[in-house]
């Protein structure tokens, strides 16, 4: 029994509206990740006492703790505090706070890369703490780590997957079900494989090619 | 809580395998980083491409994915292993291929001065990669290493999804057993912190003990500057 090419142009149409699932998971999820971690890159930048220590340790226990439990945990610990939203829901908010983890870091390094001149110039001019931030150090700190988000939100689009195991219907889910229906499991994984392969190769060339553009124009 | 207790044993033994994953899974994924980024380094293209691919395929898709092949795919193809061997293996392929790029990398960054002066020395390929460029690129390999090396931990975690009764895995069961969500899965996320913490600082060990410029032996380990994750896709 080996490889079936009507088996598999057949089950085709299931499986890309996995991959829409996939999509639609990665886009919400990575603007969770870009907002949430903007908010504790900053509040950790500025030094607040308690609040700046305590979204310290949130960072690194979330980076210390595998996304697959985390998920498990969002998905059945929820549910007995009377919060139920659904495991697509509850695994793009997973995503989200997972990855604000990884972006607040990168968020972190670009704002610790501009130059302390700035500061001191914005300081000097009497600016106020809003646009300081807004006008001057965000745009400059956010320009030299859009490769390092992309790079995250490509990872992220790859850990998606995870989120089968909380059963959201997105594409490893839709070919595992296929796979255990007809007990045909070579071509439903194998094409999403190639599916995850083919969105995440071009993509992570593209951001290659955006990280030398950016880094030659500074 | 206290009924947790009672399935302790059932816990521990789930730990067992996970830290069994982690040492042989790493200990695999060292000689396939340093197999798979030396032959992307040769100058032949029949060496080179297959590990390039290799290297590619496997950052390019998710060790879900690949478990999931492996474990329920590939038997149709004819090769059927058991579902702990599946999972480290692809635990090593998966880490190995980043770790390649990592081999790779800071191999490439030397100063050409020292190929050049082993060429004029007549120093020969092998030679030179063994004694001259391999250790000395060592140093930088070594936090990124870290970081490969908690992603692999971390990952043990999805064998659970293939049958493999790890630490996840025995987690689940006990919550089915006992209901005590709650307490199932802050057990479980503060064991697999603590270990990482535990990895997190070997590794920042193993950075000063090892590094070329003595001065930074001197400083403290930063514990924020610790986990560069093993980052995304191509060239992270």
């Amino acid at each position: 029994m080996t490889w079936d090419t009507d088996f598999a142009i057949s089950i085709l149409p299931r499986l890309l509206q996995g991959l829409w699932i996939t999509i639609q998971a990665t886009m919400a999820g990575i603007a969770i990740a870009l907002a949430l971690g903007l908010i504790v890159a900053v509040i950790r930048y500025m030094r607040v006492p308690v609040l700046s220590q305590v979204l310290g340790f949130y960072v690194l226990f979330v980076r210390g703790t595998p996304l697959l439990v985390q998920a498990y945990a969002a998905f059945f610990i929820l549910p007995t505090f009377g919060i139920v939203l659904g495991p697509l829901l509850t695994g793009i908010i997973v995503l989200g706070v997972n990855y604000s983890a990884y972006t607040a870091e990168v968020y972190r390094s670009g704002i610790e890369d501009v130059a302390k001149g700035q500061w001191e110039a914005a300081t000097a001019l009497s600016l106020p703490a809003r646009p300081t931030w807004t006008r001057i150090v965000l745009p400059q700190a956010v320009r030299s780590i859009v490769p390092m988000l992309g790079n995250y939100w490509i990872q992220m689009f790859k850990d998606s997957a995870i989120l089968s195991a909380i059963t959201v219907s997105e594409l490893l889910y839709v070919g595992q079900t296929i796979g255990a229906d007809q007990y045909r499991y070579l071509e439903p994984l194998t094409i999403v494989g190639v599916l995850f392969l083919a969105v995440s190769y071009p993509a992570a060339v593209l951001i290659r090619r955006l990280e030398r553009r950016l880094a030659i124009s500074r | 809580m206290s009924t947790i207790i009672e399935y302790a044993p059932r816990l521990w033994e789930g730990l067992i395998v996970t830290l069994q994953l982690l040492v042989l899974g790493s200990a695999l994924a060292l000689v396939i980083a340093f197999a798979a980024g030396l032959g992307r380094m040769s100058r032949n293209p029949v060496i080179r491409f297959p590990f390039a691919a290799f290297i590619e395929v496997f950052r390019g898709t998710s060790m879900i994915v690949q478990l999931f092949w492996a474990f329920y795919a590939l038997p149709f193809l004819g090769l059927e292993l058991p579902a702990f061997q599946v999972g480290v293996a692809v635990l090593a392929l998966n880490e190995g291929a980043y770790a390649a790029e990592i081999v790779r990398g800071a191999i490439k960054s030397r100063p050409t001065g020292q190929t050049e002066a082993c060429v004029a020395l007549g120093i020969g390929p092998v030679t030179r990669m063994r004694r001259i460029l391999i250790p000395q690129s060592i140093p930088a390999m070594l936090p990124p290493f870290g970081n490969v090396l908690v992603d692999l931990f971390k990952n043990t975690s999805l064998v659970a999804t293939i049958t493999v009764l790890d630490f996840t895995y025995m987690g689940l069961e006990v919550r089915t057993n006992t209901g005590e969500t709650t307490a199932v899965f802050i057990t479980l996320l503060v064991v697999y912190f603590l270990i990482s913490m535990v990895l997190w600082f070997m590794m920042k060990w193993f950075e000063r003990r090892f590094a070329i410029d003595r001065t930074k032996k001197a400083s403290p380990p930063k514990l924020w500057a610790i986990a560069r994750p093993g980052g995304g896709g191509v060239g992270a």
